[in-house]
């Protein structure tokens, strides 16, 4: 055999022993999940009798519905402030305070989510002590989430903004276009797919949060990780591989499928873009041969 | 409308547009954090910290409390702790080099219309939870799981165990073997892909030029490929290690008792002792660990940033 013969088994001997690797638990949760067996390691025939107990079990259906408001709530919250905190640093190269800004939009997504739910929870009760508000619960769950999701948003809205023509915009400010217009009409429709991203990411985190949630619940309002999370901490659950694989098939499924309905949207609209200026003109402009290039 | 009030209300925009972040981010991010350092340092009365400034009979006073700080160094557990936090994240980033490097190296050398497919793979764990996906390794490494009776059935814990990573040959959960080997799982793909985004991008004609001047396919991986992909690595290592070092769920579901880490340590202060400025002083030295890693991946990401503008 060949050098570059035997390199390229060897690549694809490491692609697929890696892959394995990532996708090794999630197939054993999901198999377990149908396994009539009380000792979860032991196979013992096919049942469904774990997603019966699932449908009586309260406790971790009231904890699905508080993480879904949760996540929703801090998608929305956080697609918006990351649209804005992308603009701001994007559009505006100088403010003050502007690396403070950016190392603020950053921080959350490499600090240790324990010292972020601690210092938030110590401020909330300070706060709470001086004007009896806010109540630890879903608004407070909801107010951590939203830091982690605001950072997450940003970074990808951010990397959409950039690769923006701005010509485009400038095009339609000098036909006449109102700044919030030019926004309206012209940048959201571009940066759409990556708010959609965006969006579809910080729902999956927030659904997902242990830490922060832990820190920053109350009595009465715990989340479905919180649930998971203690029934695991006490052993192997066969409850637990059931919502797993409910979450892998709903949550994951229904992502991909939208990250996919997402990713063709885009690519018809940037073909389309790439049709709109590939039509002659008399005087093209050095962006526009720039692009037919590229 | 005239150009005064026009230029007035792009200016009112843009405040808007940087103002709306900007006090969220100094709410609920700044000044939690400053109300941390103040419960690590200051007297506590009942359960509220006192002001740290106080006027009192025409006197300005200052009072900082260091004793917790002084606890942390002279009380051997906090040392040892913070000790092999860093030692389990420096292990789960050097597998995480280990295992990522090649498997980015080859997937950005793989056909270019599968590439996107290998990438969405990569991506797709992301979607499906995080917590489940540790849970699973529990039912994983105990005992009858999957990988403990093909690790066991190899003879491979028996090497374990001589090397100390694990205490008896059999036993896989709750050791530092599966504390590492969760970490390295979880932060795997953080490894993978900002070394697959540096690779994917380099000029291989760097590569040809180097092999037509005679080097050895190994030479010029060494001195050109892994040279140019530092940025790479830097970035992949600081996304693997900081979180690493004051992670909680994974050595709570997967760590052992012998498994001291910072996170779970901080965690039981608060949660159990109710030792909130203590609670508090921990955090505040895991920031100032993690400090020097974070100012590099900081500086990195602003470059990056630059350079795409």
């Amino acid at each position: 055999m060949s050098a570059a013969m035997l390199n390229r088994w060897f690549g694809r001997g490491w692609l697929s022993a890696g892959y394995a690797f990532l996708y090794l638990p999630i197939v054993a949760l999901v198999l377990y999940s149908f396994n009539d067996s009380p000792i979860p390691n032991v196979w013992r025939g096919f049942t469904l009798k774990w997603y019966v107990a699932l449908a009586n079990d309260n406790e971790m259906l009231s904890g699905f519905w508080l993480s879904l408001k949760i996540a929703f709530f801090t998608a929305c919250g956080s697609v918006v402030l990351g649209t804005l905190a992308a603009f701001a640093l994007v559009k505006y190269k100088r403010f003050t305070g502007r690396t403070l800004f950016a190392g603020m939009v950053n921080a959350p997504l490499v600090m240790p989510e324990v010292v972020v739910g601690l210092s938030l929870l110590l401020m909330l009760v300070s706060v709470q002590r001086a004007i009896g508000f806010p109540e630890r619960g879903m608004m407070t769950i909801w107010f951590g989430h939203l830091l982690l999701g605001v950072a997450y948003a940003t970074v990808v809205i951010q990397a959409r903004l950039h690769d923006l023509n701005p010509q485009l915009e400038e095009a339609a400010q000098d036909l006449g276009a109102r700044p919030h217009q030019v926004f309206w009409l012209v940048t959201l429709p571009m940066i759409a797919q990556s708010l959609a991203s965006a969006w579809l990411l910080t729902f999956t985190l927030s659904l997902d949060d242990v830490v922060l949630s832990a820190f920053l619940s109350g009595p009465g309002a715990t989340t479905m990780p919180l649930v998971i999370f203690s029934r695991a901490r006490l052993g192997l659950n066969p409850s637990v591989n059931a919502v797993a694989t409910l979450i892998v098939f709903v949550v994951a499924g229904g992502s991909v499928a939208a990250s996919y309905l997402i990713a063709r949207t885009e690519r018809r609209r940037q073909q389309e873009m790439a049709a709109a200026f590939r039509t002659p003109s008399p005087d093209p402009s050095p962006h526009a041969k720039e692009e037919s290039t590229t | 409308m005239n150009l005064a009030s026009r230029f007035a209300s792009v200016l009112r925009g843009r405040t808007a547009v940087i103002g709306a972040p900007y006090l969220w981010l100094l709410v609920f991010f700044l000044l939690p954090f400053l109300i941390l350092v103040k419960y690590s340092v200051a007297e506590m009365e009942a359960v509220q910290p006192k002001d740290l400034i106080q006027f009192k009979d025409g006197l300005l006073q200052l009072t900082i409390k260091l004793s917790n700080y002084v606890f942390i160094t002279q009380d051997e557990l906090y040392y040892k702790t913070y000790l092999s936090s860093l030692k389990y994240a420096g292990a789960t980033t050097f597998f995480c080099l280990l295992i990522g490097y090649p498997f980015a190296y080859f997937m950005a050398r793989a056909k270019a219309t599968i590439q996107p497919a290998l990438l969405m793979l990569v991506m797709l764990p992301f979607w499906t939870s995080f917590l489940l996906r540790v849970y699973a390794w529990k039912g994983l490494l105990s005992n009858d799981g999957w990988v403990a009776d093909l690790i066991i059935g190899a003879g491979l814990d028996q090497v374990l165990a001589a090397l100390g990573i694990i205490s008896t040959p059999g036993k896989l959960m709750n050791t530092p073997f599966s504390l590492v080997l969760g970490m390295t799982y979880t932060y795997l793909p953080f490894m993978i892909l900002p070394l697959y985004g540096n690779l994917s991008k380099m000029d291989l004609r760097l590569l040809e030029a180097a092999l037509d001047l005679g080097a050895t396919p190994w030479t010029a991986f060494w001195t050109i490929t892994v040279p140019l992909s530092k940025a790479g690595i830097i970035a992949g290592s600081m996304l693997v290690f900081i979180p690493c070092v004051g992670e909680f769920v994974i050595p709570e579901l997967l760590g052992g008792p012998e498994t001291l880490m910072t996170g779970r340590v901080m965690w039981d202060e608060f949660f159990s002792n109710n030792d909130w400025p203590l609670a508090s002083t921990l955090a505040v030295v895991m920031i100032l660990l993690i400090i020097v890693p974070l100012a590099l991946f900081n500086k990195y990401q602003a470059e990056a940033q630059e350079r795409r503008t």
